[in-house]
Order: C-alpha cells, then structure tokens, then sequence
C-alpha cells in the first residue's frame, strides 16, 4: 500500500498507482493520474471512464470486448483513446482496481 | 514485481493446427499481448489456417479421439470408443464454445477482429496457403498478408522479441 498527493490531497494507492478505494476519485484527481500517463482527457474519455466506473461499482468483470460492445466506445477507439494497455490505463484514470481479465 | 528492465515488446506467435485449444491459445496469447501494450503478430499455417479461412474458421472442433485430456461432464474419463461416434465430436466442441462464450471469449472472426482492432497483424503462411490451394480470397478480411517464413523472420526483427509456437 502506498499513498499519493494529488492536487493536495492524500489519496491511498496500489504499489502500482491504482486507487483502493474509489470514492476518494475526483474528474480533477483523474485529469492528474491521466497527466502521468502521458495523457489529456476530452469527454470521449470521461464518457469512457464514467462508464468503467459503473460497471466496477456494481460489481461488473471488464473485458476489452465487453467494452468494445457497450456503445461508448468501440474496441479500436478504445485502443485509440488509451494508447498501449487501454484497460490498464483507463481503470488506472478511472480510480478503480486494476483489472484481472484475460480477455 | 516484474522485471522491467528487459520488457517483452513484441510476440510472434505460430499457429499450425486446427483445435479449438491450439488456436485459441495463439488468439489469447496475442489479445492478451495487444492489450498490455505488446506488438503482437499471428501467423497460421499448415491446418491452422482453417482458422482464418471464412468457410472453416466457424466450424472448428476439438478432438475427441486420441484426447487423454477429455472427459465427461462431472470428471470421469472420456472412452474413446464414444468419440468416435458421430456427432459427439461436434456436440463436445459446441459445448466447449458456450463455455467459452460465458467467459467473455469471443468466436474467432471476432477474436481476429479485436486483435486487429488493437493494432495486432494476422499473416497466412505462403507455402501452406499453396499446399493447400487457397487464395487471398479464402481468408477473413483480418489477414494482413500471406508471407514467407523469411519475412516472418524479418519482422520477427528486433530487441525484446518473443517468438512462440503453440
């Protein structure tokens, strides 16, 4: 467990630099974490991240394909809105646990 | 913690038979490796092409004759005398897929379509493409190209590549 400031607030984190506990997440503190990464967010990627966030807080398992289907976004401008690992990433900006899928 | 100081950054991964386990374990070896950032690269050949070729690539069964692993629903071995008979080995193969559905595990069109989606290339190799008599045409539209063994190797190319035949 590590901890982490964000805009001056101290928010607790994986070794990784995923959130434990999701309710600590702000947009601005998201905007922060996706700086690291390397990337700024539009509202396709708040769109994409509002709609991770739902389907974790309910308890839902992620997939790229399950993603790819849901209307937000389709799989390639998934891969095209978090270049490289886009469940990774996304979940990492989202403020929810690192997923554990293989699909 | 991994280690990051020699990061695997490209897989090429060789598929040559027409299982439903074979060839799905190249398509999640390379989904898995599009998704974690990895170049990924598929190459099909001998009777692993049927898993690119539009007539074949929905019908792909596992074998139920000559299978050790196989066995009945509830853990008690598979006689081998029942996968003979016919139909079983479409109906075990079904079963398989429906599985694999609830898993979130796509059919292969499917497959090719999300690793493509994410950057990954799909090759046919040329000599079983030949041996076989197929064409371009034959394949799904995810098939980059149909190469040679060498240029397999050129674009196997590289530091940190990995090259895995399943």
């Amino acid at each position: 467990m590590a901890e982490k400031a964000y805009l001056g607030k101290t928010i607790s984190v994986t070794d990784e630099g995923y959130l434990t506990d999701s309710s600590q997440w702000t947009k601005e503190i998201a905007v922060e974490i996706a700086k690291e990464e390397g990337l700024t967010l539009t509202d396709k990627h708040f769109a994409v991240i509002e709609y991770l966030r739902d389907r974790v807080l309910k308890g839902e398992a992620l997939t790229i394909r399950s993603i790819g289907k849901s209307g937000v976004v389709d799989t390639k401008g998934f891969y095209e809105l978090f270049p490289g690992a886009p469940l990774k990433k996304a979940t990492k900006i989202a403020g929810v646990a690192k997923p554990v899928s293989c699909v | 913690m991994a280690n990051l100081d020699h990061p695997i950054k490209k897989v090429m991964i060789i598929c040559a038979k027409a299982n439903i386990e074979d060839v799905y374990a190249a398509l999640v070896m390379a989904n898995g490796a599009v998704m974690e950032g990895i170049e990924a690269k598929v190459f099909f050949t001998f009777f692993g092409l049927d898993a690119i070729t539009k007539k074949q690539m929905k019908k792909l069964h596992t074998a139920t004759v000559g299978n050790p692993g196989m066995r009945m629903p509830g853990g008690l071995p598979f006689p081998t005398i029942l996968g003979m008979i016919p139909g079983v080995e479409a109906g075990v193969s079904a079963m398989m897929k429906s599985q694999m559905e609830k898993l979130d595990i796509p059919p292969v069109d499917e497959f090719l379509e999300l690793i493509t989606a994410g950057g990954g290339e799909i090759y046919a190799c040329k000599l079983a493409v030949e041996m076989f008599k197929l064409t371009k045409e034959d394949f799904s539209e995810h098939v980059k190209d149909i190469i040679t063994i060498g240029q397999f190797y050129e674009l196997a190319a590289g530091e940190g590549t990995q090259i895995i035949f399943t």
